[in-house]
């Protein structure tokens, strides 16, 4: 028998996370997948797989954080903002700046040395400054999402993408395209372009505690350089990026006990 | 003369029998009906009257055209010489965050915008010129103004709208253009506004075929200047911990000091409700059951959301207990002297909040923040007020930085609902709420 104490699930947009933790807040086990329209169904699926994993008790206490919370009614609920806080504060154990990129918004949490959200910042009404962004114009360009950072990083010059609204952006890069512009310079612009929509909405909140980066897109080191580069800051990208939210939905369940 | 007959009858006898009326049909229907639970205290007495006051008002405006002369006005607008002529006045925006509350705002912005108007020129004026090309709105009928009346101390939007409403009206507009206040007013702005309501006055006595008296126009000033002293008596209330009422009742309350400022009936109005709300804090009722975090919210309200708003906040214990925007009403009461009419009302007039600088904003906002004993604050960055919203990032860190603020910005509109996204919304909302805990 684990020493499991919470389950975290974090329903996104664009994926569905899960993790297991014990009472230290160490992650036991997880799952990362593609958001099925039928969360409830996939939660129920997903905590089962991973209690049976585990071999634990199937009736923890279980937090849940993401757009698809509110399908989980047997969880306690939380938002996204208070969960990332959560996470990141354990992860790093002191206030801090994170930058969460995920597929369909970003969320900037200002946190306190409890873990508490001091002042947040969203950009989630718009394309522009999340992973669907670089998602739809990398395919446009027929670039996997494996090759990015190999490719960003080969470019002589970022060649200037301007406009920020996706569906521009697209046309814009059909363009660059057919005037020759080669396509890792392209890549490169897009990144600088899409990190100084996101280094906007960091800036009012900036202030001296140290940047971190959360959510899918910090695992494409391109982007993690450009908003560097952007911010003219060093960032810390947290350990398994893409957990941080279900890690602090599961941290919620251990502080209300 | 006929017609005259008919306006005023429509007030003193047709309104009241069918208010009673339709009164009797409502106490009919609540018969045996169970109040929902909801989380505010119990409903202020006053409403009934709120909701008499403002439906005779928008009633009698029915049987004004031809009766009385007409003029449709900006909700900044000096408004006490037009009355002092026995002027019959309409409000667009008010009308226009009628429609928005009632839900009937989505035909008229499109109606606009299919005429051409773009879907970035403020709601109000889209509601408005959307109903003024129809002809459709909740109340049954607006009168067609004689005179059109707009000041610049609320934006410039207005001055654009309303010489829209009289190429379609064909009647003249009179613009009162206030300078931009920075720090205090120069001398000659302000003979330079006064110059304006003399010019004013006379367009308006040529309209309304007699000249002013200038007594009745004392007189109107000291109404105006008392109503606006009530008001703020009213929300003033909102200072006793619990809070009596919510400043989303605010926003429906302030209807009268709107529409009826410089009249016995909206001084009444305000007395009646000033004396409710000090037997509330005497008695200890709170505007929401349980009070236990105080807000301040800027900007206008969210008109086609309020009571999912106030519910979803009170639901937790937050009481909005003071806004910027019901309080931009009681502030010019200083300035006012009613034995100088148009002097005092050229510096009250344009020492609004929309038409100051921001530091004053800030300065307004932490006082009141202080004052109302607030622990956080909403600020609603409303996408078609341009001159209420920019510069509330700025604001944003400073109420942070410098009172300890919790302060959330929550984009929307207005009154134009399809730029309320639910979703996103709601989750800042409850981010905002959780990070209380
Ligand atoms: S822009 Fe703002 S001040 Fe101007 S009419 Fe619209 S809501 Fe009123």
């Amino acid at each position: 028998m684990s020493t499991a104490t919470a389950i975290g699930v974090d329903v996104g947009s664009t994926t569905f996370k899960a993790v297991i933790c014990d009472g230290t807040g160490r992650i036991l086990d997880h799952l990362i997948e593609p958001t099925r329209p039928q969360m409830e169904q996939q939660a129920r699926e997903g905590i089962a797989l991973l209690v049976e994993r585990l071999g634990c008790d199937p009736a923890l206490p279980i937090s849940a954080t993401g757009y698809g919370r509110k399908r989980i009614p047997s969880a306690r609920q939380l938002t996204e903002i208070t969960c990332h806080a959560l996470g990141a504060f354990h992860l790093t154990g002191r206030p801090g700046l994170l930058v969460d990129m995920g597929g369909q918004d970003t969320k900037v949490v200002r946190f306190g040395s409890r873990g508490e959200v001091l002042d947040f910042a969203m950009n989630d009404k718009c394309a522009a400054g999340t992973g669907r962004f670089l998602e739809v114009i990398l395919h446009r360009l027929c670039v996997p999402l494996t090759s990015v950072a190999e490719l960003a990083s080969k470019a002589e010059r970022p060649v200037t993408v301007s406009s920020t609204c996706t569906v521009f952006a697209e046309s814009e890069v059909v363009s660059l395209v057919a005037q020759g512009e080669p396509v890792e310079g392209i890549v490169f612009g897009l990144h600088r372009a899409l990190a100084s929509r996101v280094a906007a909405l960091v800036a009012p909140l900036a202030v001296k505690e140290p940047l971190l980066m959360s959510g899918g897109v910090a695992l494409n080191q391109a982007m993690v350089r450009a908003l560097e580069h952007a911010l003219g800051n060093r960032i810390a990208v947290l350990p398994r990026p893409q957990l941080v939210g279900a890690l602090g939905a599961a941290l919620a369940v251990r502080n209300s006990q | 003369m006929l017609r005259r007959v008919r306006y005023e009858l429509a007030g003193r006898v047709a309104f009241p029998l069918l208010n009673a009326l339709s009164s009797w049909q409502r106490q009919l229907k609540r018969r045996g009906r169970k109040p929902r639970a909801n989380p505010f205290g119990p409903p202020l007495d006053c409403v009934r009257k709120l909701r008499e006051l403002m439906t005779a008002h928008y009633y009698v405006g029915r049987y004004a055209q031809g009766a009385v002369p007409v003029a449709w006005v900006t909700s900044g607008f000096p408004i006490e010489p037009l009355r002092a002529l026995g002027f019959h006045i309409v409000y667009p925006e008010n009308h226009s965050a009628l429609c928005s509350a009632q839900h009937a705002a989505i035909d008229l912005l499109q109606a606009a915008e299919q005429e051409g108007f773009s879907g970035d020129l403020c709601s109000y004026a889209r509601i408005d010129l959307g109903s003024a090309l129809t002809g459709i709105t909740p109340v049954g009928r607006l009168p067609r103004p004689d005179l059109l009346a707009c000041c610049t101390n609320i934006c410039r939007t207005v001055s654009y709208w309303y010489k829209n409403l009289a190429s379609h009206f064909d009647v003249p507009v009179v613009m009162v253009d206030t300078p931009f206040v920075y720090g205090e007013a120069e001398p000659h702005h302000l003979s330079y506004i006064e110059e304006q309501l003399g010019e004013l006055i006379e367009v308006a006595e040529r309209i309304a075929g007699r000249r002013i008296d200038p007594e009745r126009l004392e007189r109107t000033m000291r109404a105006a200047w008392e109503g606006l002293v009530l008001w703020g008596e009213c929300l003033q209330a909102g200072k006793a911990v619990p809070a009596p009422w919510t400043a989303i009742d605010g926003f429906f309350h302030m209807a009268p000091i709107v529409t009826l400022r410089g009249s016995e009936q909206c001084n009444s109005y305000y007395r009646m409700l000033r004396d409710e709300l000090s037997d509330r804090v005497t008695r200890g009722i709170g505007g929401i059951k349980e009070e236990r975090h105080r807000l301040l919210w800027d900007n206008l309200p969210i008109w086609h959301k309020l009571r999912k708003l106030s519910t979803l906040f009170a639901e937790r214990g937050f009481n909005f207990v003071v806004a910027t925007y019901t309080n931009a009403w009681a502030e010019a009461a200083d300035l006012i002297d009613p034995a100088k009419p148009l002097e005092s009302s050229a510096k009250a007039y344009t020492y609004v909040i929309l038409n100051r600088d921001l530091e004053h904003r800030l300065a307004s906002l932490k006082q009141l923040a202080q004052e109302y004993r607030a622990d956080g604050a909403v600020l609603h960055s409303n996408r078609s007020c341009k001159p209420y919203s920019i510069g509330q990032v700025d604001l944003r860190s400073r109420l942070a930085q410098d009172l300890e603020l919790r302060v959330l910005l929550l984009e929307a509109d207005h009154s134009d609902p399809r730029l309320y996204t639910d979703e996103q919304i709601d989750n800042r909302i409850q981010a905002f709420l959780e990070s209380f805990s």
